[in-house]
C-alpha cells in the first residue's frame, strides 16, 4: 500500500498527484456519495415540512418503505398492489426494452465495425449521433405525433391496407416502448461497436474457412468476444430505461405508469420528499441487484465492463 | 483425400492495381508448393483466391478438377493457416482444434477424442485443456496446424505462418511442417518471402514479382537456372555484369561486358524472350561459383582488387573491386582451415566455368 502511494507520487509529482487525488475525491464525495446519503437519510425519516428538518419531529421511521409494500394503513388490501405492480412492470418493461435494443444494435454495431469501410462507416456513425442533438423532450413529442391516430405510422399502415382503421399505439404502449428503445440506443451501439471492433478479422475468416456458417461465427466467435460490450450496453440501457421519466410521461398510455412517475409524484405533487427518496432508492437498489444477478448468470466480471 | 489445384488465366485487379496478372499454375496432388516473392508481389492475394476469400477478376481456380467459382471459403476443401494464426483466444486448445468438427455437428466426446489424436500428431499431448494464450509461439503454431488439419482439407494453405517465430524455432518448424505434410499426404500451398523456407521445404516454387509468376520450378532449378533477371537477383546472392551478346552457340552465350568477355549458359523464360546476337544481357555469377584463378584455367576471368574480407565461420566472404564494374563483386569460399591468402588491396584474378554463369535477357531486378 505504501509502495503504491510512493510510486503514485513519484510518477505524477506532488502537485499533480494531490490535484488528481483531491478532484477525484471531491467528485466522488460531493457529486455521488453525499447526495445519495442525504436521500438515504431522508427516506428513513418522517415527512415534515422543511422548517422542521433536523428538529425532534424529524424522527426516524420505516413508514415509507412500509407504504410501498403494504400501502395505506387504512387500505383493506394485504399489499400495495398498485405501486408494487408499477414497480414490477417497470423492471419487466426495462428488461424488454434492453433486449430489443441488443437485438437492434448488435447487427448495426457489427456492420459498423467490420463491414462498413471508411467514409460510409463514418457517415453512418454521424447519422446515428446527429439525431441525438435534438433534445429528449422534442424527440418524445415527435414520437407522440408520429404514432398518433393521424400520425404518419397510422397513415401509412392504413394507406397500404395493413390496418382497417388507425391503431392506438399510445394506449397500447407501442409508442412508449419505441421511444424508450430509441432514447438510449447509442449507449448500446457504441460499447458493442468498440468490443467488436477490437476483434481480429482473421478470426472471423478462420472460422469461416473452417466451414462455419455465419450464425455459428457470431455465436462462437463474435458474441463471446463482444460480451463485455454487450453487458456494458445492457447495464446502461437497463438502468437508464428503468429511471427514465420524460418518455413515460409523454408517451405512456393513460393506464400505464412508470415507477419514476410515482417517485416524481411524491417529490413534486405530494411534496413528500421522504417517500420519494424511499421509492427512488428502492428502484436504484433493485436495478443494481438485478444487474449484478444478470452478470453472475452470464459470467461477466465487473472489471470487463470497464474495458 | 488430397487434390490438385489449378489456376487458369487468373487475373486479380483492385481498381487500377493489378495484383495478379495472367497466372497459370498447376499444383500437383500431394505436392508441397511455395509462392516466393517480396511483400506486395501478390502472393497472398493468390492464396486468398484459392481459399475463396476473394474471387479472381478473370480466370478460374480449380481444386481437384472442380471449378471453384461461386463457392465460398466455408464450402471449399481448403484450410488456411493465417499469418497471425488467428487462434480463438476465448476457447481452450482442444476446442480450437475441434472447431471444424463442431461445425460438422460431431458429438462432444468424438470431438474431444479427435482433438486428442491431433494433439498427439503435433506433439502436444495432454495440453488440450489449456487456454491458447498459455502456449508458446511454436506451440500455438502447431495448434493452428492441427486446427486446420481437423477440417480434413484436401489442400492446406499457409500464409507465412513462420514469420513471427525466432530463427531457431523457424528452422525447426520447417522440418516439422515438411514432416507433417509427408505424414498427412495432402497438398500444401505455402506463401513466403523467405527463400530459405521456400527452397528447403518445397517440391516446387513459384517466384512472383509484381503480380507476375516469374518462374515455376524445383528449388535447385530456381537457384541454378533462374529464368529471369528478377529470379536471379531475388533468390540467393548474385553478381551480375551487363553486356551485349556477341555470339551464341549450343546454348552458350558469349557476352561483351566492360569487365571482359564472359561465356555463360543462355537461359530464358520462353522462346519469345530468348537471347539473340546483339541483345542486351546480364551475366549472373554466384559468389560461391567464383574462385581465385591463379591455379587453373577458367572460361571466365575477372581481375580486380580485394576490397575487404569477412569471416563468416563456415566460409569467407571476399569483396572485390573488379575492373570495369562499378559494383562490388562478392566471392565466397569455404573455410578449409586456411586463410584466404590474399591481403586487402592485393590485385587478384577470379573466375568461373561457363557452366556456372547464366546469361539472361535484361529485365527488372529485385530491390536490394
Amino acid at each position: 500500500m505504501f509502495q503504491f502511494w510512493s510510486d503514485y507520487f513519484r510518477k505524477n509529482g506532488l502537485t499533480l498527484g494531490l490535484f488528481l487525488l483531491l478532484s477525484v475525491a471531491i467528485w466522488m464525495l460531493v457529486m455521488i456519495v453525499l447526495p445519495q446519503l442525504y436521500m438515504l437519510d431522508f427516506s428513513f425519516r418522517a415527512n415534515v415540512p422543511p422548517p422542521q428538518w433536523g428538529t425532534d419531529s424529524h424522527v426516524y421511521t420505516f413508514e415509507h418503505y412500509q407504504y410501498l409494500i403494504y400501502g395505506n394503513v387504512n387500505s383493506t388490501d394485504a399489499f400495495n398492489y398498485i405501486d408494487l405492480g408499477v414497480f414490477g412492470r417497470t423492471i419487466l418493461a426495462s428488461v424488454f426494452v434492453t433486449l430489443i435494443d441488443v437485438c437492434l444494435c448488435y447487427p448495426v454495431a457489427y456492420y459498423l465495425a467490420h463491414v462498413a469501410k471508411g467514409g460510409w462507416g463514418r457517415l453512418m456513425v454521424m447519422s446515428l449521433i446527429v439525431p441525438f442533438w435534438v433534445n429528449e423532450l422534442l424527440r418524445a413529442f415527435s414520437f407522440k405525433v408520429m404514432f398518433g391516430a393521424s400520425g404518419v405510422v397510422n397513415n401509412v399502415l392504413v394507406g397500404i391496407g395493413i390496418l382497417d382503421q388507425p391503431y392506438d399505439f399510445i394506449r397500447e404502449n407501442v409508442a412508449l416502448y419505441s421511444g424508450l428503445c430509441y432514447a438510449y440506443i447509442l449507449l448500446m451501439i457504441f460499447p458493442i461497436y468498440n468490443a467488436i471492433e477490437s476483434l481480429d478479422k482473421n478470426q472471423i475468416e478462420a472460422a469461416r474457412d473452417l466451414g462455419s456458417p455465419w450464425w455459428r461465427i457470431h455465436w462462437r466467435i463474435v458474441i463471446p468476444h463482444a460480451k463485455p460490450g454487450i453487458t456494458s450496453g445492457c447495464t446502461m440501457v437497463f438502468m437508464l430505461t428503468a429511471g427514465a421519466l420524460a418518455a413515460p410521461q409523454i408517451l405512456g398510455g393513460p393506464s400505464s405508469l412508470w415507477f419514476t412517475q410515482l417517485v416524481y409524484k411524491w417529490f413534486n405533487n405530494s411534496a413528500n420528499w421522504a417517500r420519494g427518496s424511499a421509492y427512488a432508492l428502492v428502484l436504484l437498489i433493485a436495478c443494481i441487484v438485478f444487474v449484478l444477478l444478470m452478470m453472475r448468470i452470464f459470467k461477466v466480471r465487473l472489471g470487463e465492463i470497464a474495458r | 483425400m488430397s487434390a490438385d489445384v489449378q489456376l487458369q488465366d487468373v487475373w486479380i485487379r483492385f481498381g487500377d492495381f493489378v495484383a495478379a496478372r495472367d497466372v497459370n499454375i498447376h499444383i500437383k496432388d500431394g505436392e508441397f508448393f511455395s509462392f516466393l516473392g517480396p511483400s506486395g508481389c501478390g502472393k497472398t492475394t493468390l492464396l486468398r483466391a484459392v481459399s475463396g476469400f476473394l474471387s479472381p477478376s478473370q480466370g478460374e481456380v480449380l481444386i481437384g478438377g472442380k471449378n471453384m467459382s461461386g463457392i465460398g471459403p466455408n464450402k471449399r476443401p481448403t484450410a488456411l493457416i493465417f499469418q497471425n494464426l488467428a487462434l480463438f483466444p476465448l476457447m481452450t486448445v482442444w476446442e480450437n482444434i475441434a472447431f471444424a468438427l463442431e461445425v460438422k455437428g460431431m458429438s462432444k466426446a468424438a470431438r474431444r477424442k479427435r482433438a486428442d489424436e491431433l494433439l498427439d500428431l503435433i506433439a502436444l499431448p495432454g495440453q488440450g485443456d489449456k487456454m491458447v494464450n498459455e502456449l508458446s509461439g511454436g506451440q500455438k503454431q502447431r495448434v493452428a496446424i492441427a486446427r486446420a488439419l481437423a477440417a480434413e482439407p484436401d489442400v492446406l494453405l499457409l500464409d507465412e505462418p513462420l514469420s513471427a517465430l525466432d530463427l531457431k524455432l523457424r528452422q525447426h518448424m520447417r522440418t516439422e511442417l515438411r514432416a507433417i505434410q509427408e505424414r498427412v499426404g495432402i497438398t500444401f500451398i505455402y506463401i513466403t518471402h523467405d527463400q530459405g523456407e521456400a527452397l528447403t521445404m518445397s517440391d516446387n516454387v513459384a517466384v512472383m514479382s509484381q503480380g507476375v509468376i516469374e518462374q515455376v520450378a524445383g528449388g535447385n532449378q530456381i537457384y541454378d537456372s533462374p529464368e529471369t533477371a528478377f529470379v536471379a537477383s531475388f533468390v540467393g546472392e548474385n553478381n551480375y555484369f551487363a553486356g551485349t551478346v556477341r555470339e551464341l552457340n549450343n546454348g552458350l552465350a558469349v557476352v561483351d561486358t566492360p569487365s571482359g568477355v564472359l561465356a555463360a549458359r543462355a537461359v530464358s523464360r520462353n522462346d519469345k524472350e530468348q537471347l539473340s546476337v546483339g541483345d542486351e544481357a546480364y551475366v549472373f555469377i554466384r559468389p560461391e561459383s567464383l574462385r581465385f584463378s591463379q591455379q587453373q584455367e577458367l572460361d571466365n576471368v575477372l581481375s580486380g582488387v580485394v576490397e575487404r574480407q569477412e569471416f563468416e565461420g563456415n566460409f569467407w566472404q571476399v569483396y572485390l573491386r573488379v575492373d570495369g564494374s562499378a559494383r562490388i563483386v562478392t566471392l565466397s569460399m569455404v573455410n578449409d582451415g586456411h586463410s584466404v591468402g590474399y591481403e586487402v588491396g592485393s590485385r587478384v584474378q577470379v573466375g568461373c566455368g561457363s557452366d556456372l554463369a547464366v546469361a539472361l535477357p535484361q529485365g527488372p531486378m529485385a530491390a536490394e
